[in-house]
């Protein structure tokens, strides 16, 4: 009783045969290979499967496949484009806003969407907007001077 | 405040710039260097043990257990064995002796080491104990089969409390044994009797360090594959000492080591709790043996709350005897310290690491620690970062605030009054430590001063009258890092490197120190980036594959950088001696007259080699007819290996290896001053302030080094405020998720004002202590000392952690 999924995912159309209860951080990881996504909890909790889904940023690990049929996937091997890092990629880089890396992906998928709503946010804001996601190395604080580079290269247009 | 409201591009400002190490070409050492292991995590193609694909791959799920203490009677796995993509199910009985025991590393006298098997057999000791593993073709299909195995269990009464197990009536969990006690220990020098009795007075406190959970954001996972033909078996572990459990995984799987590779490949942070050697490890690459194919398990976070190992749980009462004008005479520790059911790798050292810790940064005549350890029905308890020095400093600062308010004394001055001074370094402590170097007056200055101290106690005099609930804490630590001498330390407390220059003159090191999250890749290549001339970029850094890396010790008590990256910095010196004697062969003179500048070697000239009186009574030899005026680093190497014009007798190659032997220990210490206010309707604490002034000796990377603090005080305020793991009374875990396990989120930390002191130390060249663990070991007892001086005018002297709301509330609303 599989059923078929449909979706494109950075950029790339995909279509696949998968049981109904597969959930959709698995398609990406095991079908697509897609593995940049993790997985850090059962509970949708700690926000390292982030993904965007028609621009919202989306907890991987909560939905099934099926339920992103007909959806546009954006994972964090998707976000720099030719070859140049996103600013929220480029500003984790410079304020060392990551340290083993594993909270990364979801932590910078967020931080995209959280830009993307809010594009100069107050230390506050940026740590208010990032409450979804868990991270055990940094403290948060450079992940907060990363996400705020991020605002500002952004807001400078490059 | 930092970049807040900033719109411009400029370069991020830099709070505290560093100064470089002296003697070196400090290109990179002692600067804010990006890390080079970030591009592959930012863009997430890093790889972590769930990432690694293997055709053919089956997938383990384990079936654990639900009671914390109870007899097995009966498995019946006949139907899960039936299931669809099942391949093959194991039990504790199935596997027998074939399969050694868990190994406990610590050699106390006395303890007793209950038989730890990777599978339940007739009894299960805790919640989440293995019992059998599902062997299946795909996750979710092992998954399904695992509830179709069942289980007839005779339930036990279980032993939760460790205060209780310590009681010569309770079960006994381990029947062999005829109690719960695992072992008693009593240290430290002086006499306590006399120290006590001789005080004006002597404060007795009850103190709790709760049992925490580390959660390294990625669970454990294990890949096992056997390749019969070869019979070799390699195993990707997410683990912090790929060498170490590589022999322990020898000896349990009896294998030989040499047909036995581990490969800790990215591994998503340890904090200890992957310093152990699992039973999961062991069993997965059984099963590979068994079935002739890769096979992987990748923990859930219910398992890894369960399962891997916890930090702290110690309940402990102090006595603390002190002069009336504040000099602290002596200090007795007596302490339960709660093991769990099992001894994992180095459960029962941890609290005697506290004893070792008990003096602080101060000078106490006599001191006593007093351990029970004693068996739970829970998990084992080890290494959680900072491993049972958070729990001395916590019970140190604790007793120097009671002290201060016994007295009426500020806590600033109580401190001040017992610290050693600059000039008394080595300092011998009552617990038979010798602190290499120190000024602890210099880092609570560097912090008073920063906090603006006497102003803040105004404040809060000011804000008292208003109504508002302000307190102001302060820590003075001490740590003891770079681990260790090798006759302190229970497998060798060395750390080794190779480096290695290719032909085409790039740089090579290979490290076997495990980093996983700390930034040794860029560190270690700013050692040899500076110290060989050449850029960061040509120089890589390997660790984490038994294979490919000679033997090391690992990652744990902030020892990579001091040991490993001496380690580095010696093989460098070794390899350039071959260096200068070869570029002076190409170059046609003696090695004395070498000259190394930017990269190149060239002929000092013969007026400036004569000045310094380096000149041979023959005088520099003349250059060949042939000679350059000058070589590359590129050119030595390609010389090296082409070995066709070498120095006589030399051999071809370019690459060296050393294990460095650190002699001490070394003592990073610092001041945190934190400054809270209490919501009074809410209970709610809000920080204010949060000043941390750390001394770890020199730098290599001051980015790193505040990463290493903020990450570490955020452990250390989940500690504090939020976090315990919690046990009902059937030994249920009912922090069994990150529902309940209050891991602290963005917005619960504040923004921290971080300073440093340089206190060098003479343990090693580059003159480092460590800071891995500084954050989490220093901070805790400050946030808590604020705590308590907000609640000061309700009569508060101590309240156990976590501190919540509620607590807060019911003190605050109570009259």
């Amino acid at each position: 009783m599989k059923t078929t999924v449909r979706m494109k995912v950075n950029g790339v159309e995909h279509s696949h045969e998968v049981e109904p209860r597969l959930l959709l951080v698995h398609y990406l990881r095991d079908v697509l290979g897609l593995t940049g996504t993790h997985i850090g909890c059962d509970t949708s909790i700690c926000g390292a499967c982030t993904v965007l889904i028609d621009g919202q940023a989306v907890k991987s690990c909560t939905m099934f496949a099926v339920q992103a049929d007909g959806a546009e996937v954006t994972t964090i091997e998707g976000l720099a484009s030719n070859g140049k890092l996103h600013p929220v990629q480029e500003g984790f880089w410079e304020c060392h806003g990551l340290q083993c890396g594993y909270c990364t992906p979801g932590m910078i998928i967020a931080a995209v969407q959280l830009l993307e709503r809010n594009p100069n946010p107050t230390e506050d804001e940026v740590r208010h907007g990032l409450e979804g996601n868990l991270c055990r190395c940094t403290g948060y604080q450079h992940i907060v001077e990363a996400v705020q580079y991020a605002a500002r290269k952004l807001g400078s247009g490059s | 405040m930092r970049l807040e409201g900033e719109a411009t591009l400029e370069p991020l400002p830099i709070p505290h710039r560093l100064n470089c190490l002296e003697g070196t070409m400090a290109k990179y050492i002692g600067q804010r260097v990006k890390r080079t292991e970030d591009p592959r995590l930012i863009k997430g193609l890093a790889h972590y043990v769930d990432d690694i694909r293997l055709p053919d791959t089956l997938h383990v799920v384990f079936l654990r257990s639900i009671y914390a203490h109870a007899r097995i009677t009966k498995i019946d796995s006949d139907e899960a064995t039936k299931a669809p993509g099942v391949v093959a199910v194991f039990t504790g009985r199935d596997i027998g002796d074939r399969i050694g025991p868990v190994p406990c590393a610590s050699a106390l006298e006395g303890l007793k080491v209950p038989d730890h098997r990777p599978l339940a057999r007739d009894k299960v000791y805790f919640v989440g104990h293995p019992i059998a593993a599902v062997v299946a073709t795909d996750p979710y299909l092992a998954r399904d089969a695992v509830d179709l195995i069942t289980v007839d269990y005779e339930e036990l009464p279980a032993v939760v409390d460790a205060e209780e197990a310590a009681k010569s009536g309770s079960p006994v969990i381990h029947e062999q044994f005829g109690d719960n006690i695992a072992y008693r220990l009593t240290a430290g020098e002086g006499d306590i009797d006399a120290a006590l009795a001789s005080a004006d007075r002597v404060i007795r406190q009850r103190i709790v360090n709760q049992r925490l959970a580390p959660v390294a954001m990625e669970p454990r996972g294990v890949l096992a594959r056997y390749l019969p033909g070869e019979g070799e078996l390699t195993i990707w572990s997410s683990t912090q000492i790929p060498h170490l459990l590589r022999t322990q995984l020898a000896l349990m799987l009896g294998i030989p080591e040499n047909k036995l590779r581990v490969i800790a490949p990215e591994v998503g942070g340890g904090f200890g709790s992957k310093l152990n050697v699992y039973g999961e490890e062991a069993l997965l690459g059984w099963i590979s043996m068994q079935l002739g194919k890769p096979v992987k398990w990748i923990e859930t976070r219910r398992e890894n709350l369960q399962a891997t190992i916890h930090g702290r749980g110690q309940v402990g009462e102090i006595e603390i005897g002190c002069k009336n004008d504040g000099t602290v005479t002596g200090l007795r520790y007596n302490v339960i310290a709660d093991l769990g059911a099992y001894l994992q790798l180095l459960t029962p050292a941890i609290p005697t690491l506290t004893g070792l810790m008990l003096s602080g940064s101060y000078k106490i005549p006599a001191i006593q620690i007093n351990v029970t350890a004693v068996f739970t029905n829970k998990m084992a308890t080890d290494a959680y970062r900072g491993a049972g020095r958070p729990e001395a400093t916590y019970v140190v600062e604790r007793a120097m605030d009671l002290v201060a308010a016994e007295l009426g004394l500020d806590p600033v001055e109580v401190r001040r009054k017992n610290f050693p001074k600059p000039e008394e370094f080595p300092f011998k402590t009552a617990t038979g430590l010798f602190y290499d170097s120190g000024n602890y007056e210099a880092a609570l200055n560097k912090a008073l001063e920063i906090s603006d101290y006497a102003k803040l106690r105004e404040e809060q005099r000011r804000a008292r009258d208003q109504g508002r609930l302000i307190g102001i804490g302060v820590s003075s630590y001490v740590e003891i890092c770079a681990l260790g001498p090798s006759q302190a330390m229970p497998a060798g407390g060395w750390e080794s490197a190779t480096v290695r220059i290719e032909p085409t003159g790039k740089v090579t090191i290979l490290t076997g120190a495990s980093p996983h999250g700390q930034g040794q890749e860029t560190s270690f290549a700013q050692i040899a980036a500076d110290e060989l001339g050449v850029d960061i970029n040509d120089v890589t850094v390997i660790h984490g594959d038994t294979s490919i890396v000679q033997y090391g010790i690992g990652t744990f008590g902030s020892r990579a950088t001091a040991v490993g990256g001496t380690a580095v910095l010696k093989a460098i010196e070794k390899l350039k001696e071959k260096i200068n004697r070869i570029a002076a062969h190409l170059l046609g003179t003696d090695a004395s007259l070498v000259a190394f500048s930017e990269g190149r070697f060239s002929i000092r000239e013969a007026k400036r080699a004569a000045a310094a009186g380096e000149v041979t009574a023959a005088g520099p030899p003349e250059p060949k007819p042939n000679g350059k005026k000058s070589v590359s680093l590129k050119d030595v190497a390609l010389a090296a290996h082409l070995a066709k014009d070498l120095p006589p007798d030399m051999e071809p190659g370019l690459s060296a290896t050393y294990f460095f032997e650190p002699k001490n220990f070394t003592f990073p210490f610092g001041t945190h001053i934190v400054v809270v206010e209490i919501d009074r309707e809410t209970g709610d604490v809000k920080f204010l302030r949060y000043v941390a002034v750390d001394d770890c000796g020199k730098v290599i990377n001051p980015m790193l080094v505040e990463g290493q603090i903020q990450g570490g005080i955020a452990q250390s305020i989940g500690q504090a405020l939020y976090e315990e793991v919690v046990y009902d009374e059937q030994g249920q875990l009912v922090t069994g998720s990150l529902m309940d396990y209050a891991v602290p989120r963005a917005h619960m930390i504040p923004r921290f004002e971080l300073d440093r002191t340089e206190t060098p130390t003479d343990v090693n060249p580059l003159g480092i202590k460590g800071v891995g663990e500084a954050g989490t070991i220093g901070a805790t007892p400050a946030i808590v000392g604020a705590i308590i001086d907000a609640l000061a005018p309700f009569g508060v002297h101590h309240l156990d952690m976590p501190i919540k709301p509620e607590t807060i509330w019911r003190i605050v609303n109570r009259s």
